[in-house]
């Protein structure tokens, strides 16, 4: 079939669920390839913590087969679905195309680094794989990397192989009430110094809080942190924290399960599943400027945000347009990073670019590497660049 | 010296003006940048993949980005092929220049430029040495944790070229895990960020597809890696087994039990009596197998972790288990294990294979090299990171017999077969280089080869970085040159 469409220079939308379909530009292609079709688990051993998995088989049935076996995704991936009102069945092949992660990313990785190796289709119609079952190779170029996160635009991925990571047996986060942006930033920097793992550190401000747990977190702002690993350990450490941490702000803790839906809730951005199509922008900047760019975007434009990532991930919703000129503007100021408008009305995605635009030596490169892989130009074509 | 994997085909009009050229460079950058006597060539003209040599045209020893950026145009003009060198200690020739090519060594862009320990963050140019990294910022508490066992010398550079490991890369991952951003030089001069202080990337994740990418798409000038927090404490133990297959099932047993140790590190008998004369760490000389299992955290973490993995190697008849006691203790452990192929090196020559295997497969292949070593009428030393399946045999010869050079060569070939057809790969932190460049076709198709060569081409169209390594010669496009 895509050879049929390479001849023909018949362009194809590629998806998985389609439940990310909002993200970046519109698509318009004349045909359709989904990976639904391409579903099951096809090798699974825990003992070496390796999974294999056609591309259209559902995350759902993934999380179960690992949940069995005392065994998750390291990279706790987002589910874009109540955010972006999208209905459907999220796929493991649309999570690696994506390069979808939540929280835990700042310290286990993206998802691009749990995926050891792909079986993929290019545009000329080869069945062609990359990467393999062992996390430790440097055979040939990686282009494991490469198509992790091209959203379609280089192949379609019709299996994947990545790695997992034992759950942990107790969780815990700890609560800082009251502290403003600056500040949270300050206490989440410690709280990453010291050995303790924190596996979670976001800034709910005060505008959110009340979305997060039924509003049941402390009043104030909150700033979060959490540790998992063995019950013991996690106590231990939980102690540490609270000894270093507590003569900057009033402290709380939540247990095991309320921990586990909270980080759900930020994982999902939970404010902002609002049933609208405000513009949401996902900015990812160093974790110290996080604050600042907010503190600048604010006297500019109406916004509302929470911080993730060490205060290094922004979930920002704008009141009315997406701004995407200041917003990018205001951030090369503070440092740089790059700013992917998630979610906005059809009109809105027309006119802006929704992922960061490249310089034009990196453009240039990158338009070299997609034709070198689909020299029709048929997949996802206008995706993840506008005009 | 070996003559079974050949090079490119030296191009003659770059030989031809050899005088030009050197004249050019001298132009182009100072004095103390530029190598061209015969004499002071030598020391460039190998890696730690003595086996072959070769002496380039000249070797350039740049400061700045500003000067790789203005030699890499100049090459590209007049079509001169380029060899990137970091400390050249590449085990599998990745850094062996040809009678064509200028070297462009990074030792000289040796500075850390910026430590952020609120981003835990530090920028530095491509020929810090890793270990340096470490040292730096050790003293306020934190640590860069890709660290191979050459960290003392290799640089940045290299480990991003190579996607260098180490032996704690179970728990903290490869470079490519740790690495934020770069400066890179490309090809024609162009100089690009990717990446930053930031997470992921904008458009495609070309900082993955450069990491491990043996200098063949760019010249890497400056980084910026992850720091992390120092463990409060890490705990080495040994363990010592009857046999090589109890061994393995324990690492099994230990990561299908959900206990991920920061380090397993495996070594054979004939390891153990090379690794102990050298080093007197105190390992047995009474088993077959020993592993280091290193766990980290606090004292009560670590007592916790240590009782279910001792508990699990009982279940597998565990004959000697012995905790350091002390931080000197720990160091020593370490000593014997990092020395390894140094105190192999003081016995014989040897070559160091590199495969990766599933860990199901750990016991089969260990057994199978032995057969296929002796087969050759060798013996083999086996010393490696157990927990991710990456095997470091080492084949030991007398590098003066040529016959004996030869049959290395070709035993060291089968184990990485072995490797790729038990669901391995050819290398997990080595790289290709020249070494198993002609074996790729066994790990890949020749269209998943050809696809990984047009991606290249997309960096690199008149094939003048590193040219003669990571794809066979043979199926090349024209403008590849031939052997």
């Amino acid at each position: 079939m895509i050879r049929a469409a390479a001849e023909a220079k018949r362009s194809l939308a590629i998806s998985g669920g389609n439940t990310r379909s909002g993200f970046g530009q519109q698509v318009e292609a004349q045909g359709v390839l989904r990976s639904p079709g391409l579903s099951g688990i096809v090798a699974y051993d825990p003992a070496e913590m390796v999974l294999t998995a056609r591309a259209g088989t559902p995350v759902a049935e993934i999380d179960e087969a690992l949940a069995e076996n005392g065994q998750m995704l390291a990279f706790e991936p987002m589910d874009h679905r109540p955010v972006m009102g999208t209905s459907g069945e999220p796929t493991i092949g649309g999570i690696f195309a994506t390069n979808t992660s939540g929280p835990r990313r700042f310290v286990a990785g993206a998802a691009r680094d749990s995926l050891l190796g792909v079986r993929y289709i290019n545009g000329r119609g080869e069945v062609l794989r990359a990467g393999g079952r062992v996390m430790k190779n440097v055979t040939g170029l990686d282009l494991v990397k490469l198509l992790a996160g091209s959203f379609g635009t280089l192949g379609f991925l019709t299996e994947v192989t990545f790695r997992v990571l034992p759950r942990p047996q107790d969780q815990r986060t700890i609560i800082l009430s009251g502290l403003d942006d600056g500040e949270a930033t300050r206490a989440m920097a410690i709280a990453m110094s010291l050995s303790v793992e924190v596996s979670g550190a976001a800034h709910l401000p005060e505008s959110v809080r009340g979305r997060f747990l039924n509003a049941t977190l402390p009043d104030g702002p909150a700033t979060v942190l959490r540790l998992e690993g063995l019950a013991a350990s996690v106590a231990v450490r939980a102690e540490k924290l609270v000894a270093t941490l507590q003569s900057l702000a009033p402290i709380s803790q939540l247990d095991a399960e309320e921990s586990r839906v909270l980080w759900q809730e930020i994982r999902d951005v939970k404010p902002y599943v609002d049933g609208t199509m405000k513009p949401l922008w996902k900015v990812s900047v160093a974790p110290t400027s996080g604050f600042q760019l907010v503190a600048a975007l604010r006297l500019q434009a109406g916004i509302d945000c929470f911080y993730d990532w060490q205060g290094g991930l922004l979930w920002m919703r704008m009141e009315s347009e997406p701004e995407g000129e200041l917003v990018r503007h205001v951030m090369h100021q503070i440092g740089g990073g790059h700013a992917t408008l998630v979610r906005a009305s059809v009109d809105m995605r027309a006119t802006e670019n929704a992922y960061e635009p490249l310089p034009a030596a990196v453009l240039a490169l990158q338009a070299r590497i997609k034709s070198q892989l689909d020299p029709a130009g048929i997949f996802n074509p206008g995706k993840m660049a506008r005009g | 010296m070996s003559d079974v994997i050949s090079f490119l085909q030296p191009r003659e009009k770059v030989l031809a003006r050899r005088s030009t050229i050197i004249a050019d460079l001298a132009d182009l950058l100072p004095a103390d940048c530029l190598v061209h006597e015969p004499r002071e060539l030598v020391p460039f003209e190998t890696d730690a993949f003595v086996a072959y040599r070769r002496l380039p045209l000249a070797v350039v020893l740049p400061h700045t980005t500003a000067q790789v950026a203005a030699v890499l145009k100049y090459c590209h003009r007049y079509g001169v092929p380029v060899v990137p060198r970091g400390a050249g200690t590449s085990l599998c020739g990745g850094a062996i220049p040809q009678e064509d090519a200028i070297v462009i060594g990074l030792s000289k862009m040796s500075r850390i430029l910026e430590v952020d320990f609120a981003n835990r963050t530090a920028t530095v140019q491509a020929g810090v040495t890793n270990l340096s990294i470490s040292d730096t910022v050790g003293p306020e508490g934190y640590f860069y944790a890709p660290d191979p066992s050459s960290q003392l010398a290799c640089t940045i550079g290299g480990n991003i070229a190579m996607n260098s490991g180490g032996a704690h890369c179970l728990k903290y991952g490869v470079t490519t895990n740790n690495l934020l951003g770069v400066k890179m030089v490309l090809m024609d001069g162009t100089v690009i960020d990717l990446g930053g202080k930031h997470l992921d990337s904008a458009g495609y994740d070309l900082l993955g597809l450069v990491c491990g990418s043996e200098g063949q798409l760019g010249i890497v000038t400056e980084a910026t890696v992850r720091l992390l927090a120092k463990p409060e404490g890490a705990r080495p133990v040994l363990f010592g087994f009857t046999s090589s297959e109890e061994a393995g099932a324990c690492v099994a047993d230990v990561i299908g039990a959900g206990i991920i140790p920061v380090a397993i590190e495996f070594m054979d008998k004939p390891a153990i009596e090379i690794c102990e004369a050298f080093a007197k760490a105190g390992y047995p000389l009474d088993v077959e197998a020993l592993l280091i299992v290193e766990v980290e955290g606090s004292e009560a973490e670590m007592e916790a972790m240590l009782a279910s993995i001792v508990e699990i190697a009982r279940r597998h008849g565990v004959k000697t288990v012995r905790e350091s006691q002390s931080a000197t203790e720990a160091a020593l452990i370490w000593k014997g294990r990092k020395s390894a192929f140094g105190a192999t090196g003081r016995i014989a020559d040897y070559i160091c294979m590199d495969g990766t295997v599933p860990l199901s497969q750990l016991s089969y292949v260990l057994k199978r090299t032995g057969e296929i070593v002796e087969g050759f009428g060798l013996r083999v030393a086996n010393v490696f990171h157990a927990g991710d399946g990456n095997m470091h045999p080492l084949i030991l010869f007398n590098a003066n017999d040529p016959i004996e050079a030869a049959k290395a060569e070709a035993a060291g070939n089968e184990i990485l077969k072995l490797c790729v057809d038990a669901g391995g790969c050819l290398t997990g932190e080595h790289g290709v280089g020249i070494e198993k460049r002609d074996l790729m076709l066994h790990q890949y198709t020749r269209a998943e080869l050809d696809q990984q060569i047009r991606v290249r081409e997309a960096f690199d169209g008149q094939w003048l970085l590193n040219p003669s390594k990571v794809f066979p010669l043979d199926g090349r496009p024209q403008t590849a040159g031939a052997a």
